[in-house]
């Protein structure tokens, strides 16, 4: 790898790496994203490549073992495929790895490790046509599973920075931006503002120092495709902050990133080094006049820093405090300089529009919203991971053609949308298309793409209290209606829970919920209420019994449910007297069991200790 | 405790070299004693030339800082969202009732401390503890009970509580 001096060597490099890159060669890919490593991929990974080093395998099995990023199917982790079959290994363990390599070797299959469809108990060996790959338009995370996150050649043979060379050789500043424009590329970090409008903005700025910042700073909990999107292919953010830098007239750019992603820190980190080695970060880029730097900035755990105020202050070294707007950061943001902020999945849209179009990049999507969206599903589904389609897609797809629908038989009841600034959408508006405008009028949002299911078994009103407590406890405390509205809402629905709510409690909610939207500084305020809001539009019989018949519909709030020992079905057998943490079961061998609704402290040990069914909840 | 006062004033003096900001140096030193000793404070705020308070005000603000000195044994439930609804509020009360601590706390013997972390972003493991930096998926209060014994066992505190 050497200094590429020119658009020219670029392409004859990239040319030279096809032919050892060709795409039908025998590999195989170990997914080594986040998830896959928590069931143990990296060993998975060592054990190919020592298996096929060490067992002196014929010459027909010159099979590249790669660990790539994120493949997306978190559920069936750790996920192997061979390719350029295509075909997936799910819940591959280290133990699974000679069967697998000596199948490739004799031309066959393991079919026990393929993966089953739930609904048909069809036996898939493609994953192509798994459903939850075949009804996803992998636009963003189309590398992911081929890529080896760590080598700039293989993104480069993959077509990686053709975008830029496009750009640089081809391109003024204000065409990019004209096309940023005509692709309908709108944020995608939840508030959805025009891209190239933005970028317009601040290239029109008046200043010769400017900045661009990805925000990396994913803090919806239950969101974490912007992290896969780092770790797998993280020269496609790279490339995309190159070309909008220079479409602004920027010089340097800061990743802020959460501390929590290790992995995407360290494949950032090591996309920079290969790219400023290469040429294409640094002074001259391909030979061109233009400079550009990208630094990484840590942070260090607080949810109103993806805030772009507050991500600014941060980055000053400040305390992560919002402030108000105007002045906009495009006008006057980091160190008072016109700054441009956008989305990990923004920036990485940006490559794929310049390579193949702003007309082919607005054919996806809705009349009002272009592209692909990344959905993580996660909560109670039968298929938790990483789904990429086109906007406009109905929830009804998204939660049962890829999702795969609610496990164990349960009923679905909601889908929040937009994490904790977000909404809850019941089961009769299943069927409409996820879009900025719809979601916004059901009192949902699109924000950054967190998708969490909930199950019959769950309680909207603890679900509500859950969202709160989380923004009440990363609520900065700047500005009155964010710091005190909440923790007022909180302690309300905490009552509620608890038991003693009283009934003019939803009309409280609902009015100190307006004010607190109204009022306060920042999206963290502006947005904190929508989870007690929607679930009030949509469950309201849910809080209404919590406080006017002290009851719990879901059986979650501990306040409001009692243990109690079936007795037909109790045997006597213990397990769960002995294994109380305090102490409220007693009885003896053999002999019917009795819980104390004075002692038990609602943990539900019991319950999920108990094999006959014998402890009830009410 | 006995504190590096020499080392960290070489952690921030390289900080203060490279021109970094007062969060990086405080970033290096809670990564390498697991908190910020009241010591580090003083030397970062005249070395960087910020006021003390300023100092104090990032450090109490971003939850990557503690004030506090951690347990050898650090718990980590995840709280996210997904491990929400899958239960882990039930295995967080477990744990405190076990180890007799709040999620933020840590025992006097500074053998083990208690946290709250809002997604991993590994929900399909959902919920999920982190001891010690080791991931445990798809847990439930009897999963985190053997979690529970196989250290205390280590530790030679062999008992049921």
């Amino acid at each position: 790898m050497s200094n590429i001096n020119s658009s020219v060597e670029l392409n004859a490099w990239r040319a030279e790496l096809i032919k050892s890159y060709a795409p039908d060669r025998p590999l195989i890919t170990v997914c080594g994203g986040t998830g896959c490593r928590v069931y143990g991929s990296e060993k998975v990974f060592n054990a190919f490549q020592e298996v096929i080093s060490n067992q002196g395998l014929s010459v027909s099995l010159a099979y590249n073992v790669k660990e790539t990023g994120c493949h997306g199917f978190c559920e069936k982790g750790p996920l192997v495929v061979i390719r350029p079959q295509g075909t997936m290994y799910t819940h591959v363990k280290v133990g699974d790895v000679p069967e697998i390599v000596t199948a490739i070797a004799e031309g066959k299959i393991v079919e026990r490790l393929l993966y089953i469809d739930p609904q048909t108990d069809e036996v898939i060996q493609n994953e192509d046509i798994v459903p939850f790959y075949k009804n996803q338009q992998r636009v963003i995370l189309d590398l992911n599973g081929l890529l080896d996150p760590l080598r700039i050649d293989e993104y480069i043979a993959l077509g990686g920075y053709s975008a830029l060379t496009k750009v640089l050789q081809s391109m003024s500043p204000e065409q990019v931006i004209t096309e940023i424009k005509a692709s309908g590329l709108r944020g995608r970090g939840g508030a959805g503002f025009p891209t190239g409008l933005k970028w317009e903005l601040c290239r029109n700025q008046p200043g010769d120092i400017k900045y661009v910042i990805c925000n990396a700073d994913e803090g919806d909990p239950g969101a974490y495709m912007d992290r896969s999107i780092m770790e797998g292919n993280p020269h496609r953010v790279l490339e995309g902050m190159i070309i909008g830098a220079y479409a602004i007239g920027a010089h340097q750019g800061y990743v802020y990133i959460r501390n929590e992603y290790p992995l995407a820190v360290k494949h950032l980190i090591h996309a920079i080094s290969q790219a400023e080695e290469c040429g294409l970060l640094g002074e001259n880029i391909l030979g061109s006049e233009y400079d550009f730097r990208v630094q990484i900035k840590l942070g260090s755990g607080a949810f109103v820093c993806g805030e772009e105020t507050a991500l600014i202050a941060s980055i000053e070294g400040h305390v992560g405090e919002p402030r108000p707007r105007p002045p906009y950061p495009s006008e006057s943001g980091l160190w008072g300089n016109p700054t441009n902020i956008n989305n990990v999945k923004s920036w990485a849209s940006v490559p794929i529009i310049i390579d193949k179009g702003s007309d082919w990049y607005s054919s996806i999507g809705t009349e009002t919203s272009k592209g692909t969206m990344i959905f993580s599903i996660v909560g109670n589904i039968n298929n938790t991971g990483l789904a990429e389609v086109p906007i406009g897609i109905s929830l009804h797809e998204l939660i049962y053609d890829i999702g795969g629908g609610i496990p164990n038989n349960k009923a679905f009841k909601a889908a929040q949308i937009g994490g904790p600034s977000g909404g809850c959408i019941p089961a009769e508006h299943l069927d409409v298309p996820i879009d900025y405008k719809s979601l916004t009028s059901l009192g949902a949002i699109m924000g950054s793409g967190g998708l969490v299911i909930a199950d019959e078994d769950t309680c909207m009103v603890d679900f509500a209290r859950y969202f709160m407590k989380f923004t009440q406890e990363e609520s900065c405390g700047k500005c009155v209606p964010c710091r005190i509205g909440t923790k007022a809402m909180l302690e309300t629905l905490e009552r509620i829970c608890a038991g003693e709510g009283q009934s003019d409690d939803v009309e409280y909610l609902i009015e100190v919920g307006q004010a607190i939207k109204l009022s306060s500084l920042c999206g963290l305020g502006q947005t904190a209420p929508n989870p007690v809001l929607s679930t009030l539009q949509y469950f309201r019989d849910e809080y209404e019994a919590h406080i006017l018949e002290k009851t719990c519909p879901a059986k979650v709030c501990k306040g409001l449910i009692t243990y109690a020992i079936v007795a037909e079905n109790c045997p006597g057998c213990m397990v769960c007297l002995r294994n109380c943490p305090s102490g409220a079961i007693t009885g003896a061998k053999q002999e019917v069991h009795v819980i104390d609704p004075e002692l038990c402290n609602r943990c539900g040990l019991c319950m999920s200790l108990c094999k006959f069914d014998a402890i009830m909840v009410t | 405790m006995q504190i590096p006062i020499v080392e960290i004033y070489e952690i921030i003096n390289k900080e203060a070299r490279k021109g970094g900001s007062l969060i990086s140096a405080l970033e290096e030193i809670q990564t390498r004693y697991r908190y910020l000793p009241r010591e580090a404070l003083i030397l970062a705020s005249e070395r960087l030339d910020v006021p003390l308070s300023q100092a104090y005000a990032v450090a109490t603000f971003y939850n990557a800082f503690s004030l506090k000195p951690k347990g050898k044994h650090c718990f980590q439930v995840c709280v996210g969202t997904a491990c929400h609804v899958r239960g882990s509020p039930q295995v967080l009360d477990h744990i405190e009732t076990k180890l007799g601590l709040k999620a933020g706390e840590t025992s006097h013997d500074h053998m083990f401390s208690l946290e709250t972390v809002n997604c991993l972003g590994a929900c399909a493991l959902g919920p999920i503890i982190v001891t010690n930096g080791e991931y445990s998926g798809q847990m439930n209060a009897k999963k985190s009970d053997t979690l529970l014994r196989r250290i205390f066992r280590a530790e030679g505190l062999d008992k049921n509580e």
